[in-house]
C-alpha cells in the first residue's frame, strides 16, 4: 500500500485537480461522519411540534422538517449512514465477486461456463429492479437495502475480475510460478489478482457512489431505511409531501446525496486515468 | 452473421429459464401467505385451504414450477390478490405507460447526449465543452427522484408551466421524461466526447483531413460512425438503468407505470402482480440486450462471428 503513494500513478492522481476535488469531498464526508456529535448543532431526533417545517434561520441553518427536527443535524448524522451503505455494499460485492471471478477466470472450462451463465441471469434483471426484489424478499429496512445493493453489484465484479484474470493468467511469470509447483490458490491470490487490482479499485470507488445513490432510492421508495433513521433518501421521501410549502426538507438531503456521489465518481474517474497503464511511459 | 445472431439467440434460452426460476423462487420466498391474502381477511381456515389447493400451492415445488411455466406459456400470470383481476390485464396498460416513458427518455438522452458530446469533441476545452462536462458530472451524480422533485418545484409549483403529475396531454410527458433522461444524457454525452476524441486522433482522420475534406464531412461521415460503436452498447445498458429509474420517476410524478405498480404490490403483498411485473421487465431487458448485440454486429464489421 505504501508503494502506491510513491508510484507514478499517485503522482498523476495528485496532479489531477478534478480527482483531488473528489478526494477532498470524500475526506470532508469522513470528518463530518466522525465528528457528527461535535458538529451537529442540534439533536437529530428531537422533535418540536410547535415549529414544524420552519424555513432556514440563524438557529436552524437548513430549517426544520415535518416533525420540527433540525434538517442540518439530520443530514450530518446521515453522512454516517451513507458512508456505511457505500462501503458495506462494496465490501459485499468484493468479497463474493472477487474470488468467484478470479477462480472462474483462472480455471476456465465448465466451471467458468456455469458461473458465466449465472452472471448472465443476474444481469438479466435491471439492477435497481433486482435490488427492489431482494429487499422485498428479505424484508424492508436499512441493513437489507445495503445487502441488496451489494448483491446486485456482485455480477459486475465477477465479470471485471474474470476479464482481468484472463488477460494475466497466461503471462510468463504465472507459467513460471506453475512450473515451480506453486499451489493454484497461491498463484491466483498472490500472483494473479494483485496484477488486476487497478480496474477493481476504480470500479469500487465508482460503486461506492452508485451504492449510495441506489440505497437512497430504496429509502425514497419506502423500502430502505425506516423512520426515524436520518437516511438521506428516506428524509427526502418524508419531505416530498411538503414540496409546495417547505421545499428545504427535500432540497438539502438531495444535495447531500449528489455531493457524496459526485465525490466518489470524481475520485473513480481520476483513479481510472491515473492507473491506466497506457500512461506509464 | 446469421450464425452469430442464431447463436446469440440460443444463449437466451438458459437465461430466460434462469430468470423464470429466480422469479418463481423469489415470490415463494416472500413473507406472508398468498393463499390467505387471496382468501381475504375473514376467511375460514377451510376456505383458505380450498384457495390454497385451487392456486396449486399445496403441490410440491417442482410441480408448482411446472404449473407456473405451463400457465406462462398460455400468457396466464394468475390473478391479483388485491383486485382479483388477471395480472396480465393489471400489468399491460401500465407496462405500455412505462414503455412510453422509457422510450422517450432513451431517445431524448441519445439525441441530446450524442449531440452535446459531439459539439464538445469538436471544440475540446472550449467554454461550451467545460460547461457541458461539469453539467454532466452533476447529472450523473444527482439522484433521479430528487431531480424530479426539483424540476417539479421549479416548473410546476413556482412557474406553473407544466403539470406536476399524472398523464393525459403531451405536456405531462415533459417533466418525467426529462427527469428520467438526465442521468443517461449526461453519461452518453461524456462517452460520446471521449469516444470521438479517441477516433479523431486516428490516422485515417488525418488522411481525410489531408485530402482536404471539410471538417463536417470528417466529423459526421468518418469519425462519428466509428465513435458510435461503444455508445450503442451503452445505450442498451442504459435501458436497464432507465427501467430502474422509471420506478423512482413514476413514484415522483404519480405516473401509472409498471414500476410503481410493482412497488405498491410489494407493499400490499400482492405477489402475483410482483411476479408478473418483475418477469415482464426482465424479459424486456433481455430482449433489448439481444437487439443491441445484433445492432452492434451490424455497426462493427470487426466483430468475428465464429
Amino acid at each position: 500500500m505504501m508503494g502506491f503513494f510513491r508510484s507514478k500513478a499517485f503522482r498523476r492522481l495528485k496532479r489531477n485537480k478534478i480527482a483531488m476535488a473528489g478526494t477532498i469531498c470524500i475526506i470532508l464526508m469522513f470528518l463530518v461522519a466522525l465528528l457528527a456529535p461535535q458538529i451537529a448543532p442540534h439533536d437529530p431526533f428531537r422533535t418540536d411540534f410547535f415549529h414544524t417545517l420552519e424555513g432556514p434561520s440563524r438557529d436552524h441553518l437548513l430549517g426544520r422538517d415535518d416533525l420540527g427536527r433540525d434538517v442540518l443535524s439530520r443530514i450530518i448524522y446521515g453522512t454516517r449512514i451513507s458512508l456505511n451503505i457505500g462501503f458495506i455494499s462494496v465490501a459485499i460485492g468484493l468479497v463474493v465477486g472477487l474470488p468467484v471471478g478470479a477462480i472462474s477466470g483462472y480455471y476456465g472450462g465448465k466451471l467458468d461456463l456455469i458461473v458465466q451463465r449465472l452472471v448472465d441471469i443476474m444481469m438479466a434483471f435491471p439492477g435497481m429492479l433486482l435490488a427492489i426484489v431482494i429487499v422485498s424478499v428479505m424484508g424492508v429496512g436499512l441493513v437489507n437495502a445495503m445487502i441488496a445493493v451489494g448483491v446486485v453489484s456482485i455480477p459486475t465484479y465477477i465479470r471485471l475480475v474474470r476479464g482481468s484474470v484472463l488477460s494475466v493468467k497466461n503471462k510468463e511469470y504465472v507459467e513460471a510460478a506453475r512450473a515451480l509447483g506453486v499451489s493454484d490458490k497461491r498463484i491466483i491470490f498472490r500472483h494473479v489478482v494483485p496484477q488486476c487490482l487497478a480496474p477493481i479499485i476504480v470500479q469500487s470507488s465508482l460503486q461506492v457512489g452508485t451504492a449510495i445513490l441506489w440505497a437512497a432510492g430504496l429509502g425514497f421508495l419506502g423500502l430502505g431505511a425506516q423512520a426515524p433513521v436520518p437516511e438521506w433518501g428516506a428524509m427526502l421521501s418524508q419531505g416530498r409531501g411538503y414540496i409546495r410549502t417547505a421545499h428545504h426538507v427535500t432540497t438539502y438531503p438531495g444535495l447531500a446525496i449528489m455531493l457524496a456521489v459526485l465525490g466518489f465518481n470524481l475520485l473513480g474517474d481520476g483513479l481510472r486515468d491515473a492507473l491506466d497503464p497506457k500512461m506509464d511511459k | 452473421m446469421s450464425v452469430y445472431i442464431l447463436r446469440r439467440m440460443l444463449l437466451l434460452v438458459p437465461v430466460l429459464i434462469g430468470v423464470a426460476i429466480i422469479v418463481f423462487g423469489m415470490v415463494r420466498m416472500l413473507p406472508g401467505d398468498p393463499a390467505r391474502a387471496m382468501a381475504g381477511l375473514h376467511a375460514t381456515p377451510d376456505y383458505v385451504e380450498h384457495v390454497r389447493s385451487q392456486m396449486g400451492l399445496d403441490e410440491p415445488l417442482p410441480v408448482q414450477f411446472g404449473i407456473f411455466i405451463r400457465d406462462l406459456m398460455r400468457g396466464d400470470l394468475g390473478r391479483s390478490t388485491r383486485t382479483r383481476r388477471p395480472v396480465v390485464e393489471e400489468i399491460w396498460p401500465r407496462f405500455i405507460n412505462t414503455l412510453q416513458l422509457t422510450a422517450i427518455a432513451l431517445a431524448l438522452s441519445a439525441v441530446v447526449g450524442i449531440g452535446a458530446g459531439l459539439i464538445s469533441a469538436t471544440r475540446p476545452y472550449s467554454l461550451y465543452d467545460q460547461v457541458s462536462m461539469v453539467l454532466s458530472l452533476f447529472g450523473v451524480a444527482a439522484p433521479v427522484f430528487w431531480l424530479g422533485l426539483i424540476l417539479m418545484l421549479i416548473f410546476s409549483v413556482q412557474l406553473g408551466w407544466l403539470p406536476s403529475s399524472g398523464r393525459g396531454t403531451l405536456w405531462h410527458f415533459i417533466l418525467p421524461s426529462v427527469t428520467l433522461a438526465a442521468h443517461s444524457t449526461a453519461l452518453i454525452a461524456r462517452m460520446t466526447r471521449s469516444s470521438m476524441l479517441e477516433v479523431l486522433k486516428l490516422d485515417y482522420i488525418t488522411t481525410a483531413r489531408s485530402k482536404g475534406l471539410s471538417e463536417n464531412v470528417i466529423n459526421f461521415k468518418h469519425a462519428l460512425r466509428n465513435a458510435l460503436i461503444p455508445i450503442v452498447t451503452i445505450l442498451g445498458l442504459r435501458f436497464g438503468l432507465l427501467l430502474g429509474g422509471a420506478v423512482l420517476t413514476e413514484t415522483v410524478f404519480s405516473w401509472p407505470g409498471v414500476g410503481r405498480l410493482m412497488v405498491d404490490s410489494i407493499l400490499a403483498r400482492d405477489y402475483p402482480v410482483v411476479q408478473g411485473s418483475v418477469l415482464l421487465l426482465a424479459v424486456l431487458f433481455v430482449l433489448i440486450n439481444l437487439l443491441v448485440d445484433i445492432l452492434y454486429a451490424f455497426l462493427d464489421p470487426q466483430i468475428q462471428y465464429e
